[in-house]
């Protein structure tokens, strides 16, 4: 059960994204539920200046963590240790793997039901636990049926959101014994009620993300609306949170303006149904609450990010989806089409950087630079400059280092296309020469030329003018000062 | 993405400005780039085009060529060597202009220029309504039109209204909004051609929107989009006529 891993497919947007703008129900799935969310966010954030002066505040929160993270990473392993909760470093995915594992068979652990947590989507979690006998399930309903479909999820906060009712009806009529086929949304999710209800009772371990983590005191924040999260936190004798080193917070004080602005960000609504705040495994004299609690904190590639004072502001991130419900290539192709973990805009500009620019450097193309994303980002994350960063670290001249992969799509022929760009704009007389040139028999280029073959798709030829407004205005007199 | 400056010093009418009239509009487009100029004549604005400019350097700032779009943005800043404010009729070259100009000189000796540079950027409909308080005339005949904003209008220029306030000055004009305004055409500039099945997708939704609205023309302020979206409607046998607002405006002045 699962996903397919990730190194068995391409990298290559561009030759996967015309599969998904072919696939009718995959786009109008796509569509509806991007524009139902473009108009619920907006709803909640109807009054600019609230919205303007709460966003302020959430991206100070953030910049505040980025501007002292390590001495926040070390208060929040201390505060844990106190707490009791038992705190783990991971450089990278396979370590942060091997811990978990580690943890997981030292309880014994058979079975494990998983909260919704894009950290385990990063490390193939559920991949690695099945290759050494341990099956993990996941409870958060979305995740859950993308689960049984042996798919991956397509948008970080609403996993299954490119499948609709029907979709879903044959897929639960196929897996779940004893169901029919049903389209009614709450036969459906009784269904996969009771079959979860099961695998909660019977989970040695709970393994779960982090939405923030409160350096201050330790506390580990979560927020959800099915309830689930708070059932693979506390049903089972042992609780994993696994979580990115960037998403902590300084001080509680921080979590109002960034708990008002996920959810209202992501769905629309005014807070989730469950807000849960860990703090410490179960204390002597308590009822519920898991034995033992552990939390991996995960870097992969994220202290390279932390190094660069621009790229720095991608860990900022609160994953509430926002851009991706925004973004006009995302609501076109989906989230399968970018094939890693993290899709959209946040996508476009995490996954080069974890990933390495030779591998995802397609990514940052993948946009008209049209700002929507910037425009709703509760942190205020530069998205668009962003990209742009990275499409110049594609193609500097000797690779750099700020980025894995630097350099890799260099090309001879488009550097050299640019060096004559410049020449015809920084030379008025090349300028000159050059449109006088266009004007007179530019309409000749034949439209099978390969780039005027990609515009003439779906378009006509442009057509140069007679004259250029350099000479119309020269003829009119608007030259001389 | 950076808060574009406002001119602080221009409060009142300007008694001459500079024109920067985009490299798009130079090659495809003429008409548009003069009839922005006759508008700003008209309201007694002495208008220069300096002869030396080309190119604002967006597309090779956003492909990443970043030495190459700096030599073309110095050859600009040459060009208009007076403290006039700078009238340009396209939001996305404004954009690049006012918001990037200062980004690419970060921490170089140029920047303090980039700065003053970007602040006397203007976007036509916004000078025009915000600075030139222009009243316009319609002696056109009765007409349906829909508004095409540009992202980088809207998003980087924070030019919204303007052009619109501008619309609904014609008395024999009706303006009809696009439901799907904000949403992008998928130019993009090198976009279209790098990511031409998206961009294709994009485009046809877009023209679609537009249709809906049943305006027998679409107005935009940037023929970066004007050219895509025309393209398209031209090849997909459309009656819908996609125009510059510089040239919208001129003719409903003109009876034409
Ligand atoms: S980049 Fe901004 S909008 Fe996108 S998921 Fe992160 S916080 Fe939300």
């Amino acid at each position: 059960m699962g996903a397919e891993p990730r190194a068995a497919v391409g990298n290559d947007f561009t030759v996967r994204a015309p599969q998904a703008l072919n696939d009718p129900t995959l786009r109008a799935n796509f569509r509806r539920a991007m524009d139902g969310l473009m108009s619920k966010r907006a709803a909640q954030f109807a009054d600019k200046p609230a919205w303007d002066s709460l966003r302020a505040r959430g991206a100070a929160a953030k910049a505040r963590v980025l501007a002292q993270l390590p001495a926040l990473l070390e208060r929040l392993e201390d505060k844990c240790r106190a707490n009791g909760i038992t705190v783990h470093w991971a450089e990278t995915i396979p370590e942060a793997n091997a811990i978990v594992l580690e943890i997981l068979q030292k309880a014994g652990a058979r079975t494990v039901i998983k909260g919704k947590s894009m950290v385990s989507e990063e490390m193939e979690l559920n991949h690695h636990l099945a290759a050494h006998g341990i099956q993990a399930v996941e409870s958060d309903l979305g995740e859950y049926i993308i689960q049984l479909a042996g798919e991956a999820p397509s948008h970080i906060v609403m996993p299954c959101i490119h499948k609709n009712k029907a979709e879903i009806a044959r897929l639960f009529a196929e897996r779940i014994p004893g169901l029919g086929y049903t389209e009614d949304v709450d036969a459906l999710t009784a269904a996969a009620r009771a079959e979860l209800r099961g695998r909660f009772a019977a989970a040695d371990a709970g393994i779960s993300g982090v939405n923030f983590a409160v350096a201050e005191t330790g506390t580990l924040v979560l927020v959800e609306n099915e309830g689930n999260g708070r059932l693979s936190t506390t049903l089972p004798p042992l609780h994993i949170a696994l979580m990115g080193i960037e998403k902590l917070v300084e001080s509680l004080e921080d979590l109002p303006p960034l708990l008002a602005l996920l959810p209202r960000s992501a769905t629309g609504q005014h807070i989730t149904t469950y807000v849960n705040m860990i703090t410490h495994p179960r204390r002597a004299g308590e009822l519920d609450g898991p034995e033992e609690v552990h939390l991996v904190l995960l870097d992969s590639g994220r202290s390279r990010v932390y190094g660069d004072d621009q790229l720095r502001d991608t860990l900022r991130c609160i994953r509430c989806g926002a851009c991706m419900n925004h973004c006009p290539v995302y609501s076109r192709v989906g989230g399968h089409t970018y094939k890693f973990v993290y899709p959209g805009p946040i996508g476009k500009i995490l996954t080069p950087q974890l990933e390495g620019l030779d591998c995802a450097g397609d990514q940052p193309h993948a946009s008209t630079l049209c700002n929507a994303c910037v425009e709703v980002c509760p942190v205020k994350i530069p998205i668009a400059d962003i990209l742009v960063r990275l499409r110049e670290e594609s193609v500097r001249p000797g690779g750099g280092d700020a980025v894995k992969g630097g350099g890799a799509r260099r090309s001879a022929l488009e550097t050299l296309s640019w060096r004559a760009w410049m020449l015809i704009y920084s030379r008025p007389w090349a300028g000159r020469l050059a449109a006088w040139g266009m004007t007179r028999f530019g309409n000749l280029l034949p439209e099978r030329l390969p780039l005027l073959k990609a515009w003439t798709s779906v378009r006509t030829k442009p057509r140069f003018a007679a004259k250029s407004l350099h000479e119309l205005a020269r003829e009119q007199g608007y030259c001389d000062e | 993405m950076a808060q574009p400056a406002t001119d602080v010093r221009l409060q009142s009418k300007p008694e001459r400005v500079y024109y920067f009239g985009t490299c798009v509009i130079d090659l495809f487009y003429p008409g548009a780039g003069l009839a922005g100029m006759e508008l700003l004549r008209r309201e007694g604005v002495q208008v220069v085009f300096p002869p030396d400019q080309g190119c604002c350097g967006q597309p090779a700032r956003n492909s990443g060529y970043m030495d190459e779009a700096r030599a073309v943005a110095l050859r600009q800043m040459a060009a208009f060597p007076n403290d006039w404010p700078i009238v340009v009729p396209s939001g996305s070259c404004a954009g690049m202009m006012k918001t990037h100009y200062p980004d690419l000189f970060k921490g170089r000796p140029e920047y303090e220029r980039a700065v003053a540079f970007s602040a006397r950027v203007h976007e036509l409909t916004a000078f025009l309504v915000n600075v030139l308080r222009i009243k316009l005339e319609d002696k056109g005949p009765p007409v349906t039109v829909t508004w095409h904003g540009s992202c980088h209008s809207m998003r980087e220029m924070g030019v919204v209204d303007e052009p619109k306030s501008l619309l609904r000055q014609l008395a024999n004009v009706t303006l009809v909004e696009n439901p799907r305004e904000k949403e992008c055409c998928g130019f993009g500039g090198t976009f279209s051609v790098r990511q031409p099945e998206i961009s294709a997708a994009m485009v046809t939704d877009k023209i679609a929107a537009l249709e809906e609205t049943g305006a027998a023309r679409v107005v935009s302020g940037d023929c970066g989009c004007l050219m895509n979206i025309g393209g398209a409607l031209e090849k997909a046998g459309k009656s819908m006529r996609p125009q510059h607002i510089a040239e919208f405006l001129l003719e409903r002045g003109h009876g034409r």
